[in-house]
C-alpha cells in the first residue's frame, strides 16, 4: 500500500501540538518527552524519503494528491523533487536538535513547544507542496507562531520590538507574493492551483517581467535579501534559541526555496529578466552582511549578520540560473542550515551559563565547554567555506555558475571569503580562549547529554557532506534539471 | 405543507418565542429557573436548526407566500446561521446576571432572528421593510437592556435614532419605487433600472444609504463603536455579525435582482466606498485602548472586506462574500464571547484587563489566539480562507488594485490584533499571581466556545465543503 | 600475503594520504593522561607512510613518462571533480620530505606537554593536508588541501606557539604574538589563495574539467579568441597573476613574505620544522606544478620579473636575517633567503625553457627545495633545543656555549654550513645547480644573487659566532641555569637529517637522477 509518508511527515508536528496541549501544564516531563519522540518520528520518515528518493528517475516522487476543493482547482498536493527533499530532511534534523536544546525551558513548555510545532508543520508543508495555495496556507502557519514564540520565550531587551517587526515583515512580504499568486493563478486560465500544471504554462514575457519581481521579492523577504534584510537580525537575537535555530535554519530558506518554486520556476522568462537585478541585491547581501557581522560586539548579532551574508549566496546561486549556481544554491541551503542551527545552539549554550553575549566580556571557553568550542570551530570553518566541510561544497558551485554569467561579481564575492574568515577567527578566539573573566569565573557548568548529542549530530553532517559531496549533491542535481528544463535549458 | 417548508424556520422561531412569553410567569425568579429559560432558548434554536435542515432544504428558487419571499439557498443558508448565532448568543445571556433575570431578552433576541430570517429571504419591498423593522427594534432595545448602565441606554438610544432615520431614508427609497414602476416585487423591478437615469441613482441612492447603515458601511459606520461599547456585550457580538450578515444578504439580493446592469457604474462607487470602510475601520483601530471598541472597529472593517466580493460581482464573488460572512460570524462571536467572559471577571474591557490571560486560564488564553489570528487572517483559521477568495474574485474581476488594498489593510490588522495578543500572552498581571486570579468559565461557556473554535478551525482547514454551501447560495442568486 | 601486497601496491597513495587520519582517529581516542603512549602510539605512526613511500622510491620508475601509481576516484561528479592522484619524481620528492620530517617533528615535539593528544592529532592532520597538495592530479582537489592545511597549523601557532610576546596593532590594543602571528598567517595565505580560488573556478566553467592533465593540454591550445569579453591573452596573464601571487604568499616571495617571520618565530618548535621544511615548499611546488605548464608563454614573458623578486628575497632575506637579535627569526628570514634561490631556478627555467640551462636550474631548484626542508628543520629544531634550556632566543644573551655543550656546538655548526652552502654538504649543490642555469639566462639577477650568498655566509657565521664563539657566558655555566647538553633523543631527531645532508652533499645522484628526470619529462 502507498504510505502517503509526506502527510505524515507535514501532519506529525500539528497533531503533536494539539497533543501536548491537551496536557496539564505541570506535566512538563511529559510534554518534552511527547516533543521529543514526534521529532524523532518525523526525522525518521524524513531520513527515509531521502534515501528511497530514486535519483535517477528524478522528477516529484512520493507524491499525493486529494481533492481539497475542486471548484477553484484547490488540493493538497504534496510531493518532493531533488531540491526539496534535503531540505525537508534539515527540517526533520532541525526540528530534533532544536527540542533537544529545549529541553531546560521552564516558563510554559506546554505553549512553546505546541507552538514550536504549528511552526514545524508549516515548514515541512510548504517544502512539501505541490499546490499553490496549500504553499501560501503552510507558508503563513510559518509566520504566525514566530510571533508568539518570540516575544513570548525571546530576550527581554528586544523582543516585543523585534517579534512585532519580524512578523509585520514576513506578512507583508507574503501577501505581496500572494496578489502576484492569484494573478498567475487567473491569467493561466487553468483553473487550477496545481503547480505541475502552472509550470507548463507559457505567461505571455510581459506578464512574467511585470509579476515576477513582485512574487520573488515579496518571498525573498524571508530569504533576507537586501534592502528587506532588516527584520532577521534583530529577529535572530531576540528569539530564543530553538527559534533561532528554526528561523535561521529552515525559515530562511522557506523563504529562498518558495521564491524559487514560484518566481523562477512559473515566471522562468521574468526571472531571467530581472536576474542581474537579483543579483545585484545577493550580492550587496554577501559583502555587506559580511562587513557588517565583523563590528558587532554581540555574539548573536554576528551570526544573525552573517546568516544574512550566507543566504545572499543563495539567492546568488540562483539568480545565475546556471546549472552550477543553482546546484550550489541547493546545497548551501542544507549546508548553511545545519551550521547555523550549530551556531544558534552553541550561543545558546555559552548565553545560558554566562548570561552575556558581548564578545569582550567571554573568554576562556574552551576549557569548560570543550564540545561547544569545537562545534563553534567546525561551524566557523564550515562559514569560511573551507574545503573539506559542506560550506566550500556549497560555494564553489556558486562562484562557477557566477563565473558563467559575470566575472566581476564573482571576484567581489569573493572580498566576503576572506572578510567572513578574518572575523570569525577572531570571535572563535576571543570567545573561547584566552582568559576567562573574572565575572564567569564558576558559572560555566558543562553541557548535559542532549546538548551534546545535537552538536554531534549537526557536526557530523557538515563534515560528512564536505568529505562526501556525493551524499548530498546527487539530489540537488537532480532537482537542478528540471528547472533548467523549465528555464529552457540555459 | 409546501407553504410552510419554506417558512419553516420563522414559524418555529415564532413558536419558540411565544413559549418563552408563556412559560416565564410560571417560574420562580430565582436564577436556577431563569437559566431553564435560556436552556430552553438554546435548545430550542437548536431544534430549529436540525428541522430546518432536515426537511425545510430549498431545491429549486422559487417565489412564496405570494411573492413576499424567495425560497432560495442564499437565504436559507444565512437563515441557518442567523439560528446558530442565535443559539450561542442565548449561551452567552445565560452568563450575564443582567441580562438573564428577565425573560424578554430571549424572546427579543428570539425576534429580531426572526426578522433577519425574513430580511434574507425577502423578495418583495414591504417584505423587506417589515423584515427589516421586525430585526431592528428589538435590537435597539436589546442595545439597551441594561437600564441602570448609562453606556447601555445611550447605546440603544443612538442605535434607535440613527436606525430609525435610516430606515425612513429607506423606505423613501422604496416609496419612490413604487411610485415610479408600480411593483413592489423585487424580481420585477430589474427593468425600470436597467438604464442609468438620474432617478433611479436617486433611488439607488437612498437605498444604498439604509442599507449601508445595517451594514456599518462608510460614511455611515459611525454609529457601531459607541453602540457596540455601550450594549451589553453578548448583544454586540450579534449585532456584530448576524445583523450585519442580513444586512449584507439584502444587500446581495438587491444588487442582483434589481440593480444587475448598473453594476459597472456603480462597482467603482463600492469599491471607494470599500476602501474607506477598510482603511476608516483599521485606522481608528490602531488607536484603541479598549477591546470592545477595538472589535467594533475592527468589525467595520471586515464589513470592507466583505464588501470586496459584492464588487467583484462575479459567482466567485458573491459566494467569497457568503463564505466571508459565514466565518466572520463564527469568529466574531468567538471574539465576543471571550471578551464577555474576561469583562464580566474582570469589569473592564480595556487592555490590560486581558494582561496574563493566558496564564490565568490557558484554554481561554488559545481561544482568544484562535478568534484574532482568525480576524487577521491567518490559517489554519476560517478568515485566511476568507480573505483568500474574496481577494482572489476581485483579482479574477479585475480589482487588483482592490485587492492590494484589502492586504495592506490586513497588515494593519494584523499589528493591532497581535497587540491584543500581546497582553493575552505576554503581559503579566501586576503581582505576577495569575494562579490566584484564575478565571473561572462555566461548562456552557465551554461549549459554546468550544463549537466555535471548533467551527473556525473546520472551515479555516476543511473549507472545501463550506464553500460549496456558498457556491450554491450565489448560484441561486441568479 | 601477496594479495595484501598487491592491494597496498594499487592503492599507495591512497594509503600515504589518508593513514595520517587514520592515525589521528587513533591517537584521539587514547586517554589524554597517557602522555607517553600518546607520543609514541603517534611517533610509530607517522613511520608508516614513511615506510610506504620508501616503497614507493623503490618501485618508482624514473626514466617512465607521465605520472604512475595513479588512482582517480568519484569525489564531486556534479561538477566534473575526481579524486585523482599520481606521482612523478618531482612529488614523490616532496613527498619523500613530507613523510621523512613529519616523524622527527613528531619526536621533536616530545617536550610538549600541554594537552598532548589534540596536538599530536593537528600534526597528523596537517601532514595529510600537505601530502594531499603534492599527490593531487585535480586542481580542486589541490585547492582542498592547499586551504586544509592551514587550518591545523593556525591551531598550532596559536595554541601551542611561544607565551610570551606581545604585538601591538593599532591604537594601543595589545595582542599575544602568537595570535598575530597565526592570524596573520591564515588571513595571508587564504586572501593570496582567493586569486587562485576565482582562477580554478574560471577554468573548471570553461573545460568543465578540473583534471590537471586535460586541463593543461587544453588550456595551451586556447590561444586566440576572447574569453568573457576579454581577448584571451588578458585573461591568460590575469590568470598567471592570480595563480602567482597565491604561491608567491606561500613561498614566500618577496614582498609578500611579512607573515612568516611572525608565523616561524612564534611556533612551536616543532610546528616550525614543518613550515619552513614542508609548508614554504607547497609554494614553490605550485609554481613548478602549476604555473609553469599551464602558463608558458606568460611564464617566459614575466621570467624577468619573478626573477627581480627571487633576487629581492636573496639579498633582503639575507640583509635582514643579518639584522636579527632573535635567533629564531634569524633562521626565519634564512628561509627567505633560501627559497629565493628555489623561485630563481624557476625563474630562468621559465625563461629559457626547453634548454639546458633550464634544465639545470630546474634541478637546483627541486633540489634545494628538498634541502632547505632538511636545513631549515634542523636549523630551527636547534633553536628549539637552545631556548628550552635558556629561555631565551636573543642571540646577545648567549655566547661562547661551545665548551659548554660541544656535541650540539658541532652540530649547529654541520648544520649552518648545510644552510650556507659548504661544498660538501647538500647545499652547495642545489645552489650550485641554480646559479649555474641561472647565469646564463638571468645573468644580471644572478649575479645581485652572488651579492646575498656573500650576505648568507655573513648572518649565518654571525649566527653561530653569538652563540658558541666568543667569551663563554658565566650565566649559564651553573646553577639553575646550568646549560645541559643535547639529549639522545635530540640527537636522534637530527640523524637522519644530518645524514641526508651529508649524503647528498657527497654523492647526489640517488636523488638528482629521479629529479633530473621528471624535470626533462615535464619540460622538454
Amino acid at each position: 500500500m502507498h504510505f502517503p509518508f509526506l502527510s505524515v511527515i507535514v501532519f506529525t508536528p500539528l497533531v503533536a501540538a494539539l497533543g501536548i496541549l491537551l496536557y496539564k501544564p505541570e506535566q512538563k516531563k511529559a510534554i518534552r518527552i511527547t516533543a521529543l519522540s514526534a521529532a524523532i518520528f518525523a526525522l525518521a520518515l524524513s531520513v527515509w524519503v531521502y534515501f528511497t528518493y530514486d535519483k535517477a528517475v528524478a522528477g516529484y516522487q512520493f507524491v499525493e494528491k486529494y481533492n481539497w476543493m475542486p471548484m477553484l482547482g484547490i488540493s493538497l498536493h504534496f510531493g518532493v523533487d531533488g531540491m526539496s527533499v534535503p531540505l525537508v530532511l534539515l527540517t526533520g534534523i532541525v526540528m530534533v536538535t532544536g527540542v533537544m536544546i529545549s529541553w531546560g525551558i521552564e516558563d510554559r513548555p506546554r505553549e512553546f513547544f505546541a507552538f514550536l510545532f504549528i511552526l514545524a508543520s508549516g515548514v515541512f508543508g510548504v517544502f512539501a507542496s505541490l499546490d499553490l495555495f496549500m504553499l501560501f496556507f503552510f507558508y503563513e502557519i510559518a509566520v504566525f507562531p514566530m510571533y508568539l514564540l518570540i516575544s513570548i520565550w525571546g530576550w527581554i531587551k528586544t523582543r516585543e520590538y523585534a517579534a512585532m517587526k519580524l512578523t509585520l515583515y514576513l506578512f507583508i512580504g507574503s501577501v505581496v507574493s500572494l496578489i502576484g499568486a492569484l494573478v498567475i493563478y487567473w491569467t493561466s486560465g487553468q483553473h487550477t492551483f496545481d503547480m505541475l500544471v502552472l509550470e507548463t504554462v507559457k505567461f505571455t514575457p510581459t506578464f512574467q517581467k511585470i509579476w515576477f519581481l513582485p512574487v520573488f521579492l515579496g518571498f525573498a523577504v524571508l530569504g533576507g535579501i537586501f534592502p528587506f534584510h532588516n527584520w532577521s537580525p534583530d529577529g535572530h537575537v531576540a528569539a530564543p534559541t530553538a527559534v533561532s535555530m528554526f528561523h535561521a535554519g529552515v525559515l530562511m530558506k522557506l523563504g529562498a526555496f518558495a521564491a524559487l518554486r514560484v518566481g523562477i520556476m512559473l515566471l522562468p522568462e521574468g526571472a531571467k529578466f530581472w536576474a542581474p537585478l537579483i543579483m545585484g541585491l545577493a550580492l550587496i547581501n554577501i559583502v555587506y552582511g559580511a562587513f557588517i557581522a565583523s563590528v558587532q560586539s554581540d555574539f548573536k548579532y554576528v551570526i544573525g549578520f552573517s546568516s544574512v551574508s550566507h543566504m545572499g549566496l543563495v539567492m546568488m546561486g540562483f539568480a545565475t540560473l546556471k546549472p552550477e549556481g543553482l546546484l550550489g544554491a541547493g546545497v548551501q541551503m542544507f549546508s548553511h542550515g545545519v551550521m547555523t542551527a550549530l551556531f544558534f545552539a552553541t550561543v545558546g549554550m555559552v548565553y545560558d551559563r554566562a548570561h552575556t553575549r558581548q564578545i569582550p566580556e567571554l573568554g576562556g571557553l574552551i576549557k569548560p565547554l570543550p564540545l561547544v568550542a569545537i562545534g563553534v570551530i567546525v561551524g566557523s570553518l564550515v562559514s569560511m567555506g573551507m574545503p573539506g566541510f559542506s560550506g566550500f561544497v556549497a560555494e564553489f558551485p556558486i562562484f562557477m555558475g557566477i563565473w558563467r554569467t559575470q566575472w566581476l561579481v564573482a571576484v567581489i564575492a569573493a572580498i566576503s571569503i576572506i572578510v567572513t574568515a578574518s572575523y570569525v577567527l577572531l570571535v572563535v578566539r576571543r570567545v573561547f580562549f584566552g582568559k576567562m573573566p573574572e565575572t564567569l569565573q564558576g558559572h560555566i557548568t558543562p553541557i548535559n547529554t542532549l546538548d551534546k548529542i545535537a552538536l554531534v549530530l549537526l557536526m557530523a553532517l557538515m563534515i560528512g557532506i564536505g568529505i562526501f559531496p556525493a551524499l548530498m549533491v546527487p539530489w540537488v542535481q537532480s532537482g537542478v534539471q528540471h528547472i533548467l528544463a523549465l528555464l529552457g535549458g540555459a | 405543507m409546501t407553504t410552510i417548508l419554506p417558512i419553516l424556520p420563522e414559524i418555529l422561531l415564532l413558536a419558540l418565542g411565544i413559549l418563552i412569553l408563556t412559560i416565564d410567569p410560571f417560574l420562580k425568579k430565582e436564577s436556577s429557573r431563569r437559566s431553564f429559560l435560556g436552556w430552553f432558548t438554546a435548545v430550542g434554536l437548536l431544534v430549529t436548526l436540525a428541522i430546518s435542515l432536515l426537511i425545510a432544504r430549498p431545491a429549486e428558487s422559487i417565489l412564496v407566500v405570494g411573492g413576499m419571499l424567495r425560497f432560495d439557498w442564499l437565504g436559507f443558508i444565512f437563515k441557518m446561521f442567523f439560528v446558530f448565532a442565535a443559539g450561542i448568543t442565548s449561551l452567552f445571556f445565560m452568563e450575564v446576571e443582567a441580562l438573564n433575570h428577565r425573560a424578554e431578552i430571549y424572546f427579543l433576541l428570539l425576534a429580531a432572528t426572526l426578522g433577519m430570517c425574513l430580511m434574507a429571504s425577502s423578495a418583495d419591498l414591504i417584505m423587506l421593510y417589515l423584515a427589516i423593522e421586525t430585526t431592528s427594534i428589538p435590537l435597539y432595545l436589546l442595545a439597551g437592556f441594561l437600564k441602570k448602565d448609562e453606556k447601555s441606554t445611550e447605546a440603544g438610544f443612538k442605535y434607535m435614532l440613527f436606525g430609525a432615520l435610516t430606515s425612513a431614508v429607506l423606505l423613501y427609497g422604496f416609496s419612490l419605487i413604487f411610485g415610479f414602476t408600480g411593483k413592489t416585487s423585487l424580481y420585477d423591478l430589474s427593468q425600470y433600472f436597467s438604464s442609468f437615469n438620474l432617478v433611479a441613482v436617486g433611488i439607488t441612492f437612498l437605498v444604498l444609504t439604509g442599507l449601508a447603515f445595517k451594514v456599518s458601511l462608510f460614511p455611515f459606520h459611525f454609529w457601531a463603536p459607541d453602540v457596540y461599547e455601550g450594549a451589553p456585550t453578548p448583544v454586540a457580538g450579534f449585532l456584530s455579525t448576524a445583523s450585519k450578515a442580513a444586512g449584507f444578504a439584502v444587500l446581495i439580493r438587491l444588487f442582483i435582482a434589481v440593480f444587475p446592469s448598473l453594476s459597472s457604474d456603480w462597482s467603482l462607487i463600492l469599491a471607494i466606498l470599500a476602501t474607506l470602510t477598510m482603511t476608516v475601520g483599521n485606522l481608528i483601530a490602531l488607536t484603541q485602548k479598549n477591546v470592545k471598541r477595538l472589535l467594533a472597529y475592527s468589525s467595520i472593517a471586515h464589513a470592507g472586506y466583505a464588501m470586496i466580493g459584492v464588487v467583484a460581482f462575479s459567482q466567485l464573488g458573491f459566494a467569497s462574500v457568503v463564505f466571508y460572512l459565514i466565518g466572520y460570524i463564527l469568529t466574531n462571536l468567538l471574539a465576543f464571547g471571550i471578551v464577555s467572559l474576561v469583562g464580566s471577571t474582570t469589569g473592564s474591557d480595556d487592555y490590560p484587563a486581558y494582561a496574563g490571560l493566558s496564564r490565568r486560564n490557558p484554554a481561554l488564553g488559545l481561544a482568544a489566539l484562535v478568534a484574532f489570528l482568525s480576524l487577521a487572517g491567518m490559517p489554519p483559521f476560517v478568515g485566511f480562507v476568507a480573505k483568500f477568495l474574496v481577494f482572489s474574485a476581485a483579482i479574477e474581476t479585475g480589482w487588483v488594485w482592490l485587492a492590494i488594498v484589502g492586504i495592506l489593510n490586513s497588515i494593519v490588522g494584523l499589528y493591532y490584533y497581535l497587540n491584543v495578543l500581546k497582553y493575552v500572552y505576554l503581559y503579566r498581571m501586576e503581582n505576577q499571581d495569575e494562579q490566584q486570579h484564575v478565571i473561572p468559565v462555566s461548562r456552557r461557556v465551554v461549549f459554546a466556545l468550544a463549537i466555535l473554535v471548533i467551527g473556525v478551525l473546520l472551515l479555516g482547514s476543511l473549507f472545501g465543503p463550506w464553500f460549496g454551501f456558498a457556491s450554491k447560495a450565489a448560484i441561486s442568486l441568479f | 600475503m601477496a594479495l595484501i601486497n598487491q592491494f597496498i601496491l594499487q592503492h599507495l597513495l591512497t594509503l600515504i594520504l589518508f593513514f595520517p587520519i587514520l592515525a589521528a582517529v587513533v591517537v584521539l581516542c587514547l586517554p589524554k593522561d597517557n602522555i607517553k603512549a600518546i607520543r609514541w602510539t603517534t611517533f610509530s605512526l607517522s613511520l608508516v607512510p614513511l615506510l610506504l613511500t620508501i616503497i614507493l622510491w623503490a618501485q618508482f620508475k624514473a626514466g617512465q613518462a607521465g605520472y604512475q601509481f595513479e588512482e582517480q576516484y568519484h569525489w564531486y561528479a556534479a561538477i566534473h571533480s575526481t579524486l585523482h592522484l599520481g606521482v612523478d619524481g618531482l612529488s614523490l620528492t616532496m613527498v619523500l620530505l613530507t613523510t621523512l620530517l613529519t616523524p622527527v617533528a613528531l619526536l621533536a615535539s616530545f617536550n610538549i606537554n600541554d594537552r598532548v593528544k589534540v596536538y599530536m592529532a593537528l600534526f597528523l592532520f596537517l601532514e595529510t593536508g600537505m601530502l594531499g597538495v603534492f599527490l593531487a592530479l585535480d586542481l580542486l582537489i589541490f585547492f582542498v588541501f592547499w586551504e586544509i592545511g592551514l587550518v591545523p597549523m593556525y591551531f598550532l601557532i596559536n595554541q601551542w606557539g611561544s607565551e610570551k610576546g606581545e604585538r601591538e596593532i593599532w591604537k594601543g590594543v595589545k595582542v599575544q604574538a602568537r595570535n598575530y602571528a597565526s592570524l596573520k598567517f591564515i588571513l595571508f595565505t587564504m586572501g593570496g589563495s582567493l586569486g587562485l580560488l576565482l582562477a580554478i573556478q574560471m577554468l573548471g566553467v570553461l573545460f568543465q574539467n578540473y583534471d590537471l592533465p586535460v586541463l593543461v593540454q587544453k588550456w595551451n591550445s586556447l590561444t586566440t579568441g576572447s574569453l568573457l569579453g576579454l581577448p584571451v591573452q588578458t585573461v591568460k596573464t590575469v590568470a598567471f597573476w592570480a595563480f602567482v601571487i597565491a604561491f608567491a604568499v606561500k613561498v614566500p616571495v618577496w614582498p609578500f613574505h611579512t607573515w612568516l617571520p611572525d608565523a616561524h618565530t612564534e611556533a612551536p618548535t616543532a610546528g616550525s620544522m614543518i613550515l619552513a621544511g614542508v609548508l614554504l615548499k607547497l609554494g614553490a611546488y605550485g609554481f613548478l606544478r602549476l604555473v609553469l605548464p599551464l602558463y608558458p608563454a606568460e611564464s617566459a614573458h614575466y621570467a624577468g620579473w619573478l626573477a627581480f623578486l627571487a633576487v629581492m628575497a636573496i639579498v633582503f632575506g639575507a640583509f635582514s636575517a643579518y639584522g636579527q637579535k632573535d635567533f629564531k627569526r634569524l633562521v626565519a628570514y634564512s628561509s627567505v633567503n633560501h627559497m629565493g634561490f628555489v623561485l630563481l631556478g624557476i625563474a630562468a627555467a621559465a625563461k629559457a625553457a626547453g634548454t639546458l640551462n633550464a634544465n639545470i636550474a630546474l634541478n637546483g631548484a627541486v633540489l634545494q627545495m628538498f634541502n632547505h626542508g632538511l636545513s631549515a628543520a634542523g636549523m630551527f629544531f636547534l633553536v628549539g633545543v637552545i631556548y628550552e634550556r635558556t629561555h631565551t632566543r636573543n642571540l646577545e644573551d648567549y655566547g661562547g656555549l661551545f665548551p659548554l655543550v660541544p656535541i650540539y656546538g658541532g652540530i649547529l655548526i654541520f648544520t649552518s654550513m648545510a644552510s650556507l652552502g659548504l661544498p660538501g654538504l647538500n647545499g652547495f649543490i642545489s645552489e650550485f645547480l641554480v646559479v649555474r642555469g641561472a647565469w646564463p639566462v638571468l645573468t644580471l639577477y644572478t649575479a645581485i644573487a652572488m651579492i646575498g650568498l656573500l650576505f648568507t655566509g655573513a648572518y649565518i657565521l654571525k649566527g653561530i659566532k653569538n652563540v658558541l664563539h666568543g667569551p663563554l657566558n658565566e650565566h649559564w655555566v651553573q646553577g639553575e641555569h646550568k646549560l645541559t647538553e643535547i639529549n639522545t633523543r635530540e640527537i636522534i631527531v637530527m640523524a637522519p637529517l644530518m645524514t641526508l645532508i651529508l649524503v647528498i652533499g657527497i654523492w647526489p645522484a640517488w636523488i638528482l637522477d629521479v629529479i633530473n628526470k621528471a624535470m626533462g619529462m615535464l619540460f622538454h
